[in-house]
């Protein structure tokens, strides 16, 4: 017996418009998450080499905390545990919103956020102390020396790094629809329920999942080329008049 | 305007020094070839034929050391230094690598905090909680051995960050200081060049400009020279040269002797981390009164 392909299934009836449902959910959802992870991950990146050690604590504890829980564990605490216990208007205001949803982005933010600030704090090393020494020596704050040397620095080293932490981001938003977040993957399990036609709807999302994950690599490999620093990282490049 | 103008209007002169050296025509090594390279002022070699060499310094306590001691884990690297310098003096220090000269002029801005003792900068402990470091770090310039300029900057950005930010004079007003430092330390055209795509002296007269762009009352140089190909000493040599000229107070960690005999009031020498010997120039290098120093000035000078 040969399998009839039927890829027609995949924009007929309501199916078309449950996929791009799906790939919307799945982008407003990393999208979110991925900048709240990157703003956990800066600034917990950056408590960790802080020249302060209560702040090294508590970004350490942070961290562990939130890296050594099995992000499937966090998001069926966020979506059943931590709702149970907000007061009464945040749960209203939850449930006309979408529980599901934010409860994702509250899961996904804090564990990548977690990794995130690893990587960034690899980067935060990786910049010779001695630029921390000239800056303090001008007369700039500790602050100022990490948001206008140390940090910027940092976050083109580590585009590489973080663009990896940024594609598991996305393909672990597909995490989500075990809370009912009706995202991409969750979409295709629709597809495929509603059709019986498994092959076509699972190609269909790998195909889906795989564009997503090329554009952003290929957007970051971009964002890399616009920032590089002139005559550092461009070798041969190197202009003297 | 520029701090250094300003202070060099009150420097109380002090002829006997100044002709003495002119007398001597005390001169940079003569195989450092003196020329500067693009430098406009050709006045610098005016100024080593026929000026004065040495500005003198007032009679004001600018840094104070009482009784330092420092250690890095169980090594000693500052023991029981007392050390002042008066607005307006220019102090050579030297010694073998490990002596602590650099970790003592990194105490001054308390880039490395110190064990034992007590040390006044302008006025102000450093062990006091209540001063300000931010706004005293601020009044030193820093020049480091590895330039450290902030490589995602041009020239220009680098010599203007600290004032806009710390001093928060407008952009405009520190791009005009900046492109006249730049002017002053011989590379006006390098304003929108990044770190990576100058040499390294041009780097290192960027990174004194951004230190003189604070408008400081004192400037630290960590082994200024040493990173630096021999043909780009003397670039580098030359602007400190004229900075001193103007009665920069100045603190300076180097082997350049010809530098140190030609602009230095006074000389250390440290060794294991104390101040083995100190004194004026023609002193110092004629006859050094420990056995140390000769053995050390033997081995530098020797070449």
């Amino acid at each position: 017996m040969t399998y009839d392909l039927q890829w027609n299934i995949l924009w007929t009836g309501e199916n078309g418009r449950w996929l791009l449902e799906g790939i919307w959910t799945t982008i407003r959802l990393s999208a979110l998450s991925w900048i709240f992870a990157c703003g956990l991950g800066v600034l917990s990146g950056a408590l960790r080499t802080a020249p302060f050690r209560p702040l090294r604590a508590l970004a350490t504890c942070y961290v562990e905390f939130f890296r050594n829980v099995p992000l499937l564990v966090w998001l069926f605490f966020w979506y059943f545990g931590a709702p149970q216990v907000l007061p009464r208007a945040g749960q209203d205001w939850l449930n006309l919103h979408g529980p599901e949803f934010w409860s994702a982005v509250v899961a996904l933010s804090v564990y990548h956020g977690a990794r995130m600030s690893e990587v960034i704090r690899a980067g935060i090393q990786s910049v010779p102390k001695t630029l921390f020494e000239a800056s303090v020596a001008t007369g700039l704050s500790v602050g100022q020396a990490y948001r206008l040397i140390l940090i910027p620095i940092a976050l083109r080293l580590i585009i590489p790094p973080a663009t990896n932490e940024s594609l598991n981001l996305l393909k672990n938003s597909s995490l989500a629809l075990t809370i009912g977040v009706a995202e991409l993957t969750f979409m295709t399990r629709q597809v495929e329920t509603y059709t019986a036609r498994a092959f076509e709807a699972l190609t269909a999302g790998t195909l889906i999942y795989l564009v997503l994950c090329l554009t952003i690599a290929s957007v970051m490999a971009q964002v890399e080329r616009a920032l590089r620093i002139p005559g550092l990282i461009a070798r041969g490049v190197r202009s003297e008049s | 305007m520029l701090g250094y103008f300003v202070n060099s209007l009150f420097q109380a002169q002090q002829p006997a020094e100044c002709s003495l050296l002119v007398a001597e025509q005390v001169r940079f090594p003569p195989d450092v070839p003196f020329a500067p390279k693009g430098f406009p002022g050709a006045g610098l070699l005016d100024f080593v034929v026929d000026g004065p060499t040495k500005q003198g310094y007032q009679d004001i306590v600018m840094i104070t050391f009482r009784q330092v001691n420092k250690w890095f884990g169980a090594t000693h690297v500052l023991r029981d230094v007392d050390l002042k310098v008066r607005a307006g003096e220019v102090v050579v220090v030297c010694g073998p690598s490990g002596s602590g000269k650099s970790t003592l002029i990194r105490c001054i801005n308390k880039l490395e905090p110190i064990g034992q003792g007590e040390i006044i900068v302008d006025g102000r402990s450093l062990s006091n909680p209540t001063t300000d470091l931010t706004a005293l770090r601020a009044e030193i310039g820093m020049v480091f051995q590895q330039f450290n300029l902030y490589p995602h900057m041009t020239a220009l950005q680098n010599i203007t960050l600290a004032p806009v930010k710390v001093r928060k004079l407008s952009r405009e007003e520190a791009e005009r200081i900046a492109r006249k430092l730049l002017a002053k330390v011989g590379i006006p055209e390098k304003a929108d060049h990044y770190p990576a795509q100058l040499s390294g002296g041009q780097q290192q007269r960027v990174a004194i400009a951004r230190a003189l762009a604070m408008q400081p009352k004192i400037m630290l140089f960590d082994e200024p020279t040493s990173a630096l190909d021999p043909e780009m000493i003397s670039e580098v040599l030359d602007v400190m040269v004229e900075l001193a000229k103007e009665g920069m107070t100045m603190i300076v960690v180097t082997h350049e002797m010809g530098f140190a005999k030609k602009v230095a009031h006074r000389i250390i020498f440290m060794d294991e981390g104390r101040i083995v010997e100190e004194g004026g120039p023609e002193e110092f290098f004629a006859n050094p009164k420990e056995e140390r120093t000769r053995s050390f000035l033997n081995k530098i000078l020797v070449h």
